[in-house]
Protein backbone atom coordinates (compact mmCIF):
# COMPACT_ATOMS: atom_id res chain seq x y z
CA UNK A 1 0.00 0.00 0.00
CA UNK A 2 1.42 3.56 -1.19
CA UNK A 3 2.36 5.76 1.78
CA UNK A 4 0.06 8.96 0.99
CA UNK A 5 -3.33 7.09 2.04
CA UNK A 6 -2.01 5.30 4.86
CA UNK A 7 -1.13 8.97 5.91
CA UNK A 8 -4.58 9.82 5.73
CA UNK A 9 -5.70 7.07 7.27
CA UNK A 10 -3.97 7.28 10.11
CA UNK A 11 -5.15 10.85 10.25
CA UNK A 12 -8.64 10.13 9.89
CA UNK A 13 -8.24 7.81 13.03
CA UNK A 14 -5.96 10.12 15.05
CA UNK A 15 -9.05 12.43 14.80
CA UNK A 16 -11.45 9.78 16.40
CA UNK A 17 -9.13 9.04 18.81
CA UNK A 18 -8.97 12.67 20.03
CA UNK A 19 -12.32 12.94 20.33
CA UNK A 20 -13.84 15.26 17.60
CA UNK A 21 -17.02 14.62 16.23
CA UNK A 22 -16.91 11.44 14.10
CA UNK A 23 -15.75 12.22 10.36
CA UNK A 24 -17.68 11.13 7.76
CA UNK A 25 -16.36 7.91 5.72
CA UNK A 26 -18.03 8.70 2.37
CA UNK A 27 -17.76 12.15 0.97
CA UNK A 28 -19.95 12.75 -2.21
CA UNK A 29 -19.78 16.64 -3.48
CA UNK A 30 -21.23 18.02 -6.93
CA UNK A 31 -22.17 14.76 -8.38
CA UNK A 32 -24.04 14.83 -11.82
CA UNK A 33 -25.37 12.03 -13.62
CA UNK A 34 -28.00 11.94 -16.44
CA UNK A 35 -28.80 9.35 -19.05
CA UNK A 36 -30.17 10.39 -22.65
CA UNK A 37 -32.14 13.39 -21.71
CA UNK A 38 -32.89 12.23 -17.84
CA UNK A 39 -30.28 14.38 -15.33
CA UNK A 40 -30.69 11.87 -12.09
CA UNK A 41 -28.47 13.55 -10.26
CA UNK A 42 -27.41 17.26 -10.30
CA UNK A 43 -24.88 18.80 -8.08
CA UNK A 44 -25.75 16.09 -5.81
CA UNK A 45 -24.01 16.37 -1.92
CA UNK A 46 -24.17 13.49 0.50
CA UNK A 47 -22.05 12.39 3.85
CA UNK A 48 -22.01 8.74 4.85
CA UNK A 49 -21.14 8.63 8.36
CA UNK A 50 -18.42 5.87 8.75
CA UNK A 51 -19.67 2.64 10.72
CA UNK A 52 -22.80 3.41 10.25
CA UNK A 53 -25.74 1.14 8.07
CA UNK A 54 -27.04 3.37 5.68
CA UNK A 55 -30.65 2.68 3.84
CA UNK A 56 -31.62 4.28 0.21
CA UNK A 57 -35.33 4.52 0.23
CA UNK A 58 -36.96 5.98 -2.85
CA UNK A 59 -39.61 5.95 -5.66
CA UNK A 60 -38.88 3.42 -8.07
CA UNK A 61 -36.26 5.01 -11.02
CA UNK A 62 -35.26 7.81 -8.58
CA UNK A 63 -31.52 7.05 -9.28
CA UNK A 64 -31.07 4.44 -5.92
CA UNK A 65 -28.80 1.91 -7.94
CA UNK A 66 -27.42 4.64 -9.75
CA UNK A 67 -26.07 6.48 -6.55
CA UNK A 68 -24.27 2.97 -5.26
CA UNK A 69 -23.02 1.86 -8.55
CA UNK A 70 -21.34 5.42 -9.15
CA UNK A 71 -20.39 5.02 -5.50
CA UNK A 72 -18.77 1.71 -6.27
CA UNK A 73 -17.24 2.65 -9.45
CA UNK A 74 -19.66 0.56 -11.69
CA UNK A 75 -21.15 3.77 -13.60
CA UNK A 76 -18.65 6.77 -13.94
CA UNK A 77 -20.73 9.92 -13.05
CA UNK A 78 -20.71 12.45 -15.38
CA UNK A 79 -19.12 15.44 -12.73
CA UNK A 80 -18.24 15.75 -8.95
CA UNK A 81 -16.25 13.91 -6.82
CA UNK A 82 -16.85 10.44 -4.42
CA UNK A 83 -14.17 10.50 -2.35
CA UNK A 84 -13.54 7.53 1.12
CA UNK A 85 -11.93 9.22 4.09
CA UNK A 86 -9.89 11.73 1.14
CA UNK A 87 -9.10 8.22 -1.29
CA UNK A 88 -10.26 7.32 -4.43
CA UNK A 89 -12.28 4.14 -4.29
CA UNK A 90 -9.44 2.39 -6.32
CA UNK A 91 -7.13 2.99 -3.00
CA UNK A 92 -9.67 1.09 -0.45
CA UNK A 93 -11.23 -2.31 -0.21
CA UNK A 94 -14.91 -2.57 -1.16
CA UNK A 95 -17.81 -4.96 -0.81
CA UNK A 96 -20.65 -5.44 -3.18
CA UNK A 97 -23.45 -7.78 -2.69
CA UNK A 98 -25.95 -8.10 -5.83
CA UNK A 99 -29.46 -8.57 -6.49
CA UNK A 100 -29.28 -11.54 -8.27
CA UNK A 101 -27.23 -14.28 -6.33
CA UNK A 102 -28.07 -16.72 -9.01
CA UNK A 103 -26.04 -14.47 -11.43
CA UNK A 104 -23.50 -13.37 -9.42
CA UNK A 105 -22.25 -16.43 -7.75
CA UNK A 106 -19.84 -18.39 -9.90
CA UNK A 107 -21.42 -22.17 -10.14
CA UNK A 108 -18.36 -23.69 -11.27
CA UNK A 109 -16.80 -22.48 -7.49
CA UNK A 110 -17.96 -24.46 -4.38
CA UNK A 111 -19.30 -21.69 -1.97
CA UNK A 112 -16.15 -21.90 -0.27
CA UNK A 113 -13.86 -21.53 -3.12
CA UNK A 114 -16.78 -18.73 -3.79
CA UNK A 115 -16.25 -16.79 -0.66
CA UNK A 116 -12.22 -17.18 -0.95
CA UNK A 117 -12.28 -16.13 -4.87
CA UNK A 118 -11.33 -12.12 -4.36
CA UNK A 119 -8.47 -13.21 -2.35
CA UNK A 120 -7.44 -15.23 -5.63
CA UNK A 121 -7.63 -12.11 -7.60
CA UNK A 122 -5.85 -10.10 -4.48
CA UNK A 123 -3.52 -12.90 -5.29
CA UNK A 124 -3.04 -14.11 -1.67
CA UNK A 125 -1.17 -17.67 -1.48
CA UNK A 126 -3.85 -20.49 -1.37
CA UNK A 127 -3.02 -22.16 1.81
CA UNK A 128 -3.52 -18.13 3.32
CA UNK A 129 -7.02 -18.11 1.43
CA UNK A 130 -8.07 -20.91 3.10
CA UNK A 131 -7.33 -19.86 6.48
CA UNK A 132 -9.00 -16.19 5.86
CA UNK A 133 -11.94 -17.93 4.62
CA UNK A 134 -12.20 -20.68 7.63
CA UNK A 135 -11.56 -17.70 10.15
CA UNK A 136 -14.97 -15.68 8.16
CA UNK A 137 -16.55 -18.72 8.84
CA UNK A 138 -16.41 -19.26 12.10
CA UNK A 139 -16.25 -15.42 13.50
CA UNK A 140 -19.60 -15.00 11.76
CA UNK A 141 -20.89 -18.62 13.47
CA UNK A 142 -22.94 -19.69 10.11
CA UNK A 143 -23.62 -22.71 9.88
CA UNK A 144 -23.70 -23.85 6.23
CA UNK A 145 -22.11 -26.42 4.22
CA UNK A 146 -19.41 -24.90 2.14
CA UNK A 147 -18.68 -27.87 0.31
CA UNK A 148 -21.97 -27.35 -1.91
CA UNK A 149 -22.12 -25.13 -5.11
CA UNK A 150 -24.31 -22.51 -5.42
CA UNK A 151 -27.35 -24.11 -7.52
CA UNK A 152 -27.45 -26.96 -4.89
CA UNK A 153 -28.00 -24.25 -1.94
CA UNK A 154 -31.31 -22.27 -1.22
CA UNK A 155 -31.39 -18.77 -2.43
CA UNK A 156 -31.33 -17.28 1.24
CA UNK A 157 -27.68 -19.64 1.73
CA UNK A 158 -26.63 -18.22 -1.81
CA UNK A 159 -27.07 -14.81 -1.02
CA UNK A 160 -25.80 -15.14 2.37
CA UNK A 161 -22.49 -16.47 0.22
CA UNK A 162 -22.34 -13.20 -1.70
CA UNK A 163 -22.59 -11.59 1.30
CA UNK A 164 -19.29 -13.56 2.55
CA UNK A 165 -17.38 -13.02 -0.49
CA UNK A 166 -18.08 -9.62 0.15
CA UNK A 167 -16.84 -9.26 3.63
CA UNK A 168 -13.71 -12.22 3.18
CA UNK A 169 -11.39 -8.37 1.90
CA UNK A 170 -12.12 -6.89 4.95
CA UNK A 171 -13.75 -4.14 3.29
CA UNK A 172 -13.93 -0.38 4.51
CA UNK A 173 -17.23 -0.03 3.09
CA UNK A 174 -20.25 -2.51 1.54
CA UNK A 175 -22.72 -1.96 -0.54
CA UNK A 176 -25.95 -3.90 -0.77
CA UNK A 177 -28.33 -3.11 -4.14
CA UNK A 178 -32.20 -4.93 -2.78
CA UNK A 179 -30.33 -8.42 -1.63
CA UNK A 180 -33.13 -9.50 -0.60
CA UNK A 181 -35.98 -8.82 -2.99
CA UNK A 182 -35.28 -12.30 -4.53
CA UNK A 183 -36.13 -14.19 -1.86
CA UNK A 184 -39.05 -15.73 -0.33
CA UNK A 185 -40.42 -13.70 2.81
CA UNK A 186 -39.27 -16.27 5.61
CA UNK A 187 -35.77 -16.47 4.14
CA UNK A 188 -36.06 -12.41 3.93
CA UNK A 189 -36.60 -11.95 7.51
CA UNK A 190 -33.84 -15.06 8.13
CA UNK A 191 -31.21 -12.98 5.91
CA UNK A 192 -31.98 -9.66 7.82
CA UNK A 193 -31.40 -10.88 10.92
CA UNK A 194 -28.27 -12.26 9.46
CA UNK A 195 -27.30 -8.94 7.97
CA UNK A 196 -27.94 -7.50 11.08
CA UNK A 197 -25.35 -9.31 13.25
CA UNK A 198 -22.90 -9.52 10.16
CA UNK A 199 -23.31 -5.28 10.66
CA UNK A 200 -22.76 -5.94 14.68
CA UNK A 201 -20.01 -8.06 14.56
CA UNK A 202 -17.80 -6.38 11.68
CA UNK A 203 -18.84 -2.78 11.99
CA UNK A 204 -18.53 -1.95 8.72
CA UNK A 205 -19.89 1.39 6.43
CA UNK A 206 -23.00 -0.42 5.07
CA UNK A 207 -24.85 1.37 2.08
CA UNK A 208 -28.07 -0.96 1.44
CA UNK A 209 -30.59 -0.15 -0.88
CA UNK A 210 -34.13 -1.44 0.03
CA UNK A 211 -37.63 -1.38 -1.62
CA UNK A 212 -39.42 -2.03 1.71
CA UNK A 213 -39.18 0.55 4.10
CA UNK A 214 -39.72 -1.57 7.05
CA UNK A 215 -36.64 -3.53 6.48
CA UNK A 216 -35.35 -0.21 5.52
CA UNK A 217 -35.55 1.61 9.39
CA UNK A 218 -35.09 -2.11 10.97
CA UNK A 219 -31.59 -2.30 9.92
CA UNK A 220 -30.44 1.17 9.46
CA UNK A 221 -29.07 3.57 11.41
CA UNK A 222 -29.77 6.05 9.27
CA UNK A 223 -32.51 6.22 6.33
CA UNK A 224 -31.26 8.40 3.03
CA UNK A 225 -35.07 8.87 1.74
CA UNK A 226 -34.63 10.46 -1.97
CA UNK A 227 -36.69 12.26 -4.32
CA UNK A 228 -38.14 11.47 -8.12
CA UNK A 229 -34.99 12.16 -10.42
CA UNK A 230 -33.02 14.55 -10.34
CA UNK A 231 -32.68 13.03 -7.06
CA UNK A 232 -32.49 15.35 -3.92
CA UNK A 233 -32.19 14.36 -0.18
CA UNK A 234 -35.42 14.12 1.11
CA UNK A 235 -34.61 13.45 4.65
CA UNK A 236 -31.95 11.54 6.29
CA UNK A 237 -33.42 10.24 8.97
CA UNK A 238 -31.79 8.63 11.97
CA UNK A 239 -33.35 5.08 13.54
CA UNK A 240 -32.50 5.75 17.34
CA UNK A 241 -33.73 2.29 17.82
CA UNK A 242 -31.29 0.03 20.13
CA UNK A 243 -29.40 -2.69 18.55
CA UNK A 244 -29.69 -5.84 18.26
CA UNK A 245 -33.04 -4.76 17.05
CA UNK A 246 -35.76 -7.67 16.93
CA UNK A 247 -39.53 -8.23 15.97
CA UNK A 248 -40.62 -6.09 19.29
CA UNK A 249 -38.95 -3.70 17.82
CA UNK A 250 -40.96 -3.22 15.31
CA UNK A 251 -43.53 -2.18 17.55
CA UNK A 252 -41.62 -0.30 19.60
CA UNK A 253 -42.78 3.59 19.53
CA UNK A 254 -40.09 4.79 18.07
CA UNK A 255 -39.48 2.62 15.45
CA UNK A 256 -43.16 3.27 14.72
CA UNK A 257 -42.80 6.93 14.32
CA UNK A 258 -39.74 7.10 12.14
CA UNK A 259 -41.32 4.69 10.21
CA UNK A 260 -44.12 6.89 9.68
CA UNK A 261 -42.15 10.02 9.52
CA UNK A 262 -40.49 8.12 6.73
CA UNK A 263 -43.51 6.96 5.04
CA UNK A 264 -44.89 10.62 4.94
CA UNK A 265 -41.97 12.07 3.66
CA UNK A 266 -41.78 9.35 0.70
CA UNK A 267 -45.49 9.96 -0.26
CA UNK A 268 -44.45 13.74 0.15
CA UNK A 269 -42.02 13.26 -2.73
CA UNK A 270 -43.87 11.11 -4.46
CA UNK A 271 -46.61 12.98 -4.93
CA UNK A 272 -44.90 16.16 -6.00
CA UNK A 273 -44.14 15.04 -9.36
CA UNK B 1 -44.37 -50.68 -7.99
CA UNK B 2 -43.69 -46.29 -8.23
CA UNK B 3 -44.51 -44.54 -11.14
CA UNK B 4 -40.91 -43.70 -11.06
CA UNK B 5 -39.41 -47.36 -10.56
CA UNK B 6 -40.39 -47.90 -14.05
CA UNK B 7 -38.65 -44.74 -15.71
CA UNK B 8 -35.36 -45.70 -16.52
CA UNK B 9 -36.59 -49.18 -18.39
CA UNK B 10 -39.60 -46.97 -20.70
CA UNK B 11 -37.00 -46.65 -23.73
CA UNK B 12 -37.07 -50.45 -23.85
CA UNK B 13 -40.35 -50.71 -24.49
CA UNK B 14 -40.30 -48.35 -27.91
CA UNK B 15 -36.87 -50.56 -28.33
CA UNK B 16 -38.95 -54.00 -28.34
CA UNK B 17 -42.53 -52.54 -29.49
CA UNK B 18 -40.30 -51.46 -33.18
CA UNK B 19 -38.54 -54.83 -33.48
CA UNK B 20 -41.93 -56.69 -32.81
CA UNK B 21 -43.15 -54.47 -35.72
CA UNK B 22 -40.74 -54.82 -37.50
CA UNK B 23 -40.75 -59.02 -36.77
CA UNK B 24 -44.30 -59.17 -38.00
CA UNK B 25 -43.75 -57.37 -41.20
CA UNK B 26 -41.72 -59.79 -42.26
CA UNK B 27 -43.17 -62.90 -41.53
CA UNK B 28 -46.22 -62.17 -42.75
CA UNK B 29 -44.72 -60.71 -45.74
CA UNK B 30 -46.17 -57.13 -46.12
CA UNK B 31 -43.01 -55.96 -47.52
CA UNK B 32 -40.79 -57.80 -50.28
CA UNK B 33 -38.01 -59.91 -48.19
CA UNK B 34 -35.54 -58.53 -50.59
CA UNK B 35 -35.98 -55.00 -49.71
CA UNK B 36 -36.42 -55.43 -45.96
CA UNK B 37 -35.00 -58.40 -44.26
CA UNK B 38 -36.20 -59.89 -40.85
CA UNK B 39 -34.41 -58.98 -37.88
CA UNK B 40 -32.81 -61.73 -37.34
CA UNK B 41 -30.33 -61.97 -40.87
CA UNK B 42 -29.90 -58.47 -40.36
CA UNK B 43 -28.33 -58.49 -36.63
CA UNK B 44 -26.31 -61.53 -37.82
CA UNK B 45 -24.81 -59.74 -40.53
CA UNK B 46 -24.23 -57.05 -38.03
CA UNK B 47 -22.50 -59.76 -35.43
CA UNK B 48 -20.51 -61.33 -37.85
CA UNK B 49 -19.48 -58.14 -39.87
CA UNK B 50 -18.39 -56.32 -36.67
CA UNK B 51 -16.96 -59.35 -35.01
CA UNK B 52 -13.33 -59.62 -37.34
CA UNK B 53 -15.86 -59.09 -40.70
CA UNK B 54 -14.76 -56.14 -43.13
CA UNK B 55 -17.95 -53.48 -41.18
CA UNK B 56 -15.76 -53.58 -37.65
CA UNK B 57 -12.72 -52.78 -39.87
CA UNK B 58 -14.87 -50.04 -41.91
CA UNK B 59 -16.79 -48.74 -38.34
CA UNK B 60 -12.90 -47.83 -37.20
CA UNK B 61 -11.91 -45.94 -40.23
CA UNK B 62 -15.69 -44.06 -40.17
CA UNK B 63 -14.77 -43.40 -35.91
CA UNK B 64 -11.08 -42.60 -36.71
CA UNK B 65 -11.97 -39.58 -39.54
CA UNK B 66 -14.18 -38.22 -37.43
CA UNK B 67 -12.66 -38.41 -33.99
CA UNK B 68 -9.81 -36.67 -36.24
CA UNK B 69 -11.99 -33.51 -38.16
CA UNK B 70 -13.75 -32.95 -34.66
CA UNK B 71 -10.51 -32.88 -33.15
CA UNK B 72 -9.47 -30.45 -35.73
CA UNK B 73 -12.01 -28.32 -36.05
CA UNK B 74 -12.33 -28.31 -31.71
CA UNK B 75 -8.97 -26.95 -31.93
CA UNK B 76 -9.00 -24.32 -34.32
CA UNK B 77 -12.77 -23.46 -33.37
CA UNK B 78 -12.64 -23.31 -29.57
CA UNK B 79 -9.59 -20.58 -29.25
CA UNK B 80 -11.11 -19.08 -32.17
CA UNK B 81 -14.36 -18.37 -30.62
CA UNK B 82 -13.47 -17.47 -27.18
CA UNK B 83 -11.20 -14.57 -29.15
CA UNK B 84 -13.82 -13.35 -31.09
CA UNK B 85 -16.62 -13.53 -28.21
CA UNK B 86 -14.47 -11.48 -26.06
CA UNK B 87 -14.10 -8.85 -29.05
CA UNK B 88 -17.58 -8.19 -29.97
CA UNK B 89 -17.19 -6.21 -32.56
CA UNK B 90 -14.74 -8.16 -34.16
CA UNK B 91 -17.50 -11.01 -34.01
CA UNK B 92 -20.42 -8.49 -34.89
CA UNK B 93 -18.07 -7.93 -38.62
CA UNK B 94 -17.63 -11.43 -39.10
CA UNK B 95 -21.25 -12.80 -38.55
CA UNK B 96 -22.34 -12.85 -42.06
CA UNK B 97 -19.43 -14.60 -43.34
CA UNK B 98 -19.81 -17.28 -40.76
CA UNK B 99 -23.05 -17.40 -40.71
CA UNK B 100 -22.93 -17.76 -44.72
CA UNK B 101 -21.09 -20.30 -44.65
CA UNK B 102 -22.54 -22.49 -41.77
CA UNK B 103 -25.97 -22.31 -43.56
CA UNK B 104 -23.49 -23.78 -46.59
CA UNK B 105 -24.21 -27.32 -47.13
CA UNK B 106 -20.95 -29.23 -46.45
CA UNK B 107 -21.33 -31.53 -49.33
CA UNK B 108 -21.58 -28.09 -52.06
CA UNK B 109 -18.19 -27.87 -51.12
CA UNK B 110 -16.52 -31.36 -51.78
CA UNK B 111 -15.55 -30.60 -55.24
CA UNK B 112 -13.42 -28.16 -53.48
CA UNK B 113 -11.91 -29.84 -51.21
CA UNK B 114 -11.05 -32.80 -53.76
CA UNK B 115 -9.15 -29.84 -56.08
CA UNK B 116 -7.65 -29.16 -52.88
CA UNK B 117 -6.32 -32.52 -50.90
CA UNK B 118 -7.50 -35.03 -53.79
CA UNK B 119 -9.94 -37.85 -53.27
CA UNK B 120 -7.36 -39.48 -50.46
CA UNK B 121 -8.18 -38.59 -46.35
CA UNK B 122 -7.38 -35.45 -46.29
CA UNK B 123 -10.56 -34.31 -48.54
CA UNK B 124 -12.75 -36.08 -46.70
CA UNK B 125 -10.88 -34.85 -43.01
CA UNK B 126 -11.01 -31.78 -44.12
CA UNK B 127 -14.69 -31.00 -45.00
CA UNK B 128 -16.11 -32.51 -42.05
CA UNK B 129 -13.52 -30.34 -40.03
CA UNK B 130 -15.04 -26.85 -41.77
CA UNK B 131 -18.32 -28.07 -41.21
CA UNK B 132 -17.69 -28.71 -37.20
CA UNK B 133 -15.64 -25.85 -37.07
CA UNK B 134 -18.09 -23.35 -37.80
CA UNK B 135 -20.87 -24.82 -35.37
CA UNK B 136 -18.64 -24.94 -32.70
CA UNK B 137 -16.96 -21.78 -33.41
CA UNK B 138 -20.65 -19.67 -33.43
CA UNK B 139 -21.52 -21.77 -30.18
CA UNK B 140 -18.44 -20.91 -28.49
CA UNK B 141 -18.70 -17.23 -29.57
CA UNK B 142 -22.11 -17.06 -28.33
CA UNK B 143 -21.53 -18.46 -24.88
CA UNK B 144 -18.93 -16.04 -24.23
CA UNK B 145 -20.58 -13.16 -25.59
CA UNK B 146 -23.72 -14.44 -23.22
CA UNK B 147 -21.62 -14.69 -20.36
CA UNK B 148 -23.99 -13.46 -17.48
CA UNK B 149 -23.41 -9.90 -17.12
CA UNK B 150 -23.39 -9.53 -13.21
CA UNK B 151 -20.84 -12.29 -12.74
CA UNK B 152 -18.69 -10.19 -15.30
CA UNK B 153 -19.31 -7.24 -13.17
CA UNK B 154 -18.86 -9.13 -9.63
CA UNK B 155 -15.80 -10.45 -11.11
CA UNK B 156 -14.82 -6.99 -11.78
CA UNK B 157 -15.70 -5.15 -8.77
CA UNK B 158 -13.23 -7.65 -7.16
CA UNK B 159 -10.90 -5.65 -9.45
CA UNK B 160 -10.32 -8.76 -11.43
CA UNK B 161 -8.04 -7.46 -14.39
CA UNK B 162 -9.32 -8.13 -18.11
CA UNK B 163 -7.54 -11.37 -19.15
CA UNK B 164 -8.59 -12.73 -15.25
CA UNK B 165 -12.13 -12.05 -15.81
CA UNK B 166 -11.83 -13.47 -19.99
CA UNK B 167 -10.08 -17.19 -17.91
CA UNK B 168 -12.13 -17.42 -14.37
CA UNK B 169 -15.64 -15.90 -15.74
CA UNK B 170 -15.74 -15.97 -19.35
CA UNK B 171 -14.19 -19.25 -20.52
CA UNK B 172 -16.54 -21.37 -17.93
CA UNK B 173 -19.47 -19.49 -18.47
CA UNK B 174 -19.17 -20.28 -22.27
CA UNK B 175 -18.17 -24.27 -21.32
CA UNK B 176 -22.32 -25.11 -21.63
CA UNK B 177 -22.54 -23.64 -25.11
CA UNK B 178 -19.21 -24.86 -25.75
CA UNK B 179 -20.44 -28.45 -25.40
CA UNK B 180 -23.66 -27.98 -27.96
CA UNK B 181 -21.61 -26.65 -30.09
CA UNK B 182 -19.41 -29.91 -29.65
CA UNK B 183 -22.05 -32.15 -29.94
CA UNK B 184 -23.42 -30.38 -33.25
CA UNK B 185 -20.33 -30.30 -34.58
CA UNK B 186 -19.64 -34.01 -34.15
CA UNK B 187 -22.54 -35.06 -34.99
CA UNK B 188 -22.35 -33.21 -38.72
CA UNK B 189 -18.94 -34.38 -39.24
CA UNK B 190 -20.27 -37.75 -38.88
CA UNK B 191 -22.96 -37.06 -41.38
CA UNK B 192 -20.15 -35.46 -43.83
CA UNK B 193 -18.03 -38.49 -43.58
CA UNK B 194 -20.63 -40.99 -44.19
CA UNK B 195 -21.49 -39.09 -47.53
CA UNK B 196 -17.85 -38.25 -48.37
CA UNK B 197 -16.94 -42.71 -48.19
CA UNK B 198 -20.28 -43.05 -50.23
CA UNK B 199 -19.10 -41.16 -53.12
CA UNK B 200 -15.51 -39.44 -52.67
CA UNK B 201 -13.90 -42.81 -53.70
CA UNK B 202 -13.82 -44.56 -50.76
CA UNK B 203 -12.49 -48.18 -50.31
CA UNK B 204 -13.44 -48.53 -46.76
CA UNK B 205 -15.51 -46.96 -44.06
CA UNK B 206 -19.46 -46.86 -42.83
CA UNK B 207 -20.73 -45.26 -45.90
CA UNK B 208 -18.94 -46.95 -48.46
CA UNK B 209 -19.79 -50.55 -46.53
CA UNK B 210 -23.62 -49.07 -47.35
CA UNK B 211 -23.12 -48.14 -50.99
CA UNK B 212 -21.28 -51.30 -51.95
CA UNK B 213 -23.90 -53.46 -50.05
CA UNK B 214 -26.56 -51.26 -52.13
CA UNK B 215 -24.46 -51.68 -55.49
CA UNK B 216 -24.51 -55.72 -54.23
CA UNK B 217 -27.91 -56.16 -53.34
CA UNK B 218 -26.78 -57.29 -49.94
CA UNK B 219 -29.80 -56.25 -48.37
CA UNK B 220 -28.89 -57.41 -44.51
CA UNK B 221 -24.93 -55.99 -44.87
CA UNK B 222 -26.24 -52.93 -45.68
CA UNK B 223 -28.93 -52.88 -42.96
CA UNK B 224 -26.41 -53.69 -40.76
CA UNK B 225 -23.63 -50.99 -41.67
CA UNK B 226 -27.14 -48.86 -41.26
CA UNK B 227 -27.56 -49.70 -37.94
CA UNK B 228 -23.84 -49.42 -37.50
CA UNK B 229 -23.74 -45.79 -38.18
CA UNK B 230 -27.02 -44.92 -36.15
CA UNK B 231 -24.70 -46.74 -33.26
CA UNK B 232 -21.90 -44.47 -33.64
CA UNK B 233 -23.94 -41.47 -33.97
CA UNK B 234 -25.80 -42.09 -30.73
CA UNK B 235 -22.58 -43.07 -28.73
CA UNK B 236 -20.73 -39.71 -29.97
CA UNK B 237 -23.49 -37.71 -28.62
CA UNK B 238 -23.75 -39.22 -25.73
CA UNK B 239 -19.99 -39.75 -24.81
CA UNK B 240 -20.11 -35.85 -25.23
CA UNK B 241 -23.06 -35.69 -23.06
CA UNK B 242 -21.14 -37.56 -20.16
CA UNK B 243 -18.05 -35.29 -20.59
CA UNK B 244 -19.97 -32.68 -19.65
CA UNK B 245 -21.92 -33.86 -16.94
CA UNK B 246 -19.05 -34.44 -15.78
CA UNK B 247 -16.74 -31.48 -16.12
CA UNK B 248 -19.75 -28.95 -16.55
CA UNK B 249 -22.05 -30.11 -13.71
CA UNK B 250 -23.48 -26.80 -13.51
CA UNK B 251 -24.91 -26.48 -16.90
CA UNK B 252 -28.51 -26.35 -17.11
CA UNK B 253 -28.57 -25.42 -13.56
N1 LIG C 1 -27.98 2.38 -18.37
C1 LIG C 1 -29.00 3.26 -18.37
N2 LIG C 1 -29.37 3.85 -19.53
C2 LIG C 1 -30.39 4.77 -19.55
N3 LIG C 1 -31.09 5.12 -18.48
C3 LIG C 1 -30.77 4.58 -17.30
C4 LIG C 1 -29.72 3.60 -17.19
N4 LIG C 1 -29.62 3.22 -15.90
C5 LIG C 1 -30.58 3.91 -15.25
N5 LIG C 1 -31.27 4.72 -16.07
C6 LIG C 1 -32.34 5.64 -15.69
O1 LIG C 1 -31.90 6.36 -14.57
C7 LIG C 1 -32.90 6.46 -13.60
C8 LIG C 1 -32.41 5.88 -12.29
O2 LIG C 1 -32.19 4.48 -12.42
P1 LIG C 1 -31.85 3.55 -11.19
O3 LIG C 1 -31.67 2.19 -11.70
O4 LIG C 1 -30.71 4.15 -10.44
O5 LIG C 1 -33.17 3.67 -10.33
P2 LIG C 1 -33.53 2.91 -8.99
O6 LIG C 1 -33.86 3.96 -8.00
O7 LIG C 1 -32.49 1.93 -8.61
O8 LIG C 1 -34.85 2.17 -9.45
P3 LIG C 1 -35.48 0.82 -8.93
O9 LIG C 1 -36.21 1.19 -7.69
O10 LIG C 1 -36.40 0.44 -10.02
O11 LIG C 1 -34.37 -0.15 -8.71
C9 LIG C 1 -34.11 5.73 -14.15
O12 LIG C 1 -34.99 6.68 -14.66
C10 LIG C 1 -33.57 4.88 -15.24
O13 LIG C 1 -34.50 4.76 -16.27
MG1 LIG D 1 -32.41 -0.25 -8.52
Amino acid sequence: MNAAPQARRLQAMALRAAGTAKPPHVTIRGLCKRFDTTPVYENFDLDIPRGELISVFGPNGCGKSTLINMIAGLVAPDGGQILFDGMRLSEIKFGYVFQNYREALFPWLRAFDNIAYPLKIMEVPPAERRARTERLVAHLGITLDFNLYPYQMSGGQQQLVSIMRALIVEPEILFLDEPFSALDYEMTLFMREQLQRIFMETGTTTVLVSHDLEEAVYLADRVLLLSRHPARIADLAAVASARPRTDATLSDADFVRTKAHCLDVFQREVRRA
Amino acid sequence: MKPDALKPFLPIFGVAGLLVAWSIVTWRQWVDPVLLPSPVSTFAALWNGMNGGPLGFDFVKTVYRTATSTAIAAMIAIPLGIVLGSAERVYRSLEFVIDFFRSTPASATFPLFLVLFGVGDETKISVAAFGAILVILFNVAYGVMNARKTRLLAAKVMGASRLRVLFDVMLLESLPQTFVGLRNGVSLALVIIVVAEMFIGSQDGLGHSVFEAQQLFDMPRMYAAIFAAGALGYGLNLLFLLIERRFVHWSGK
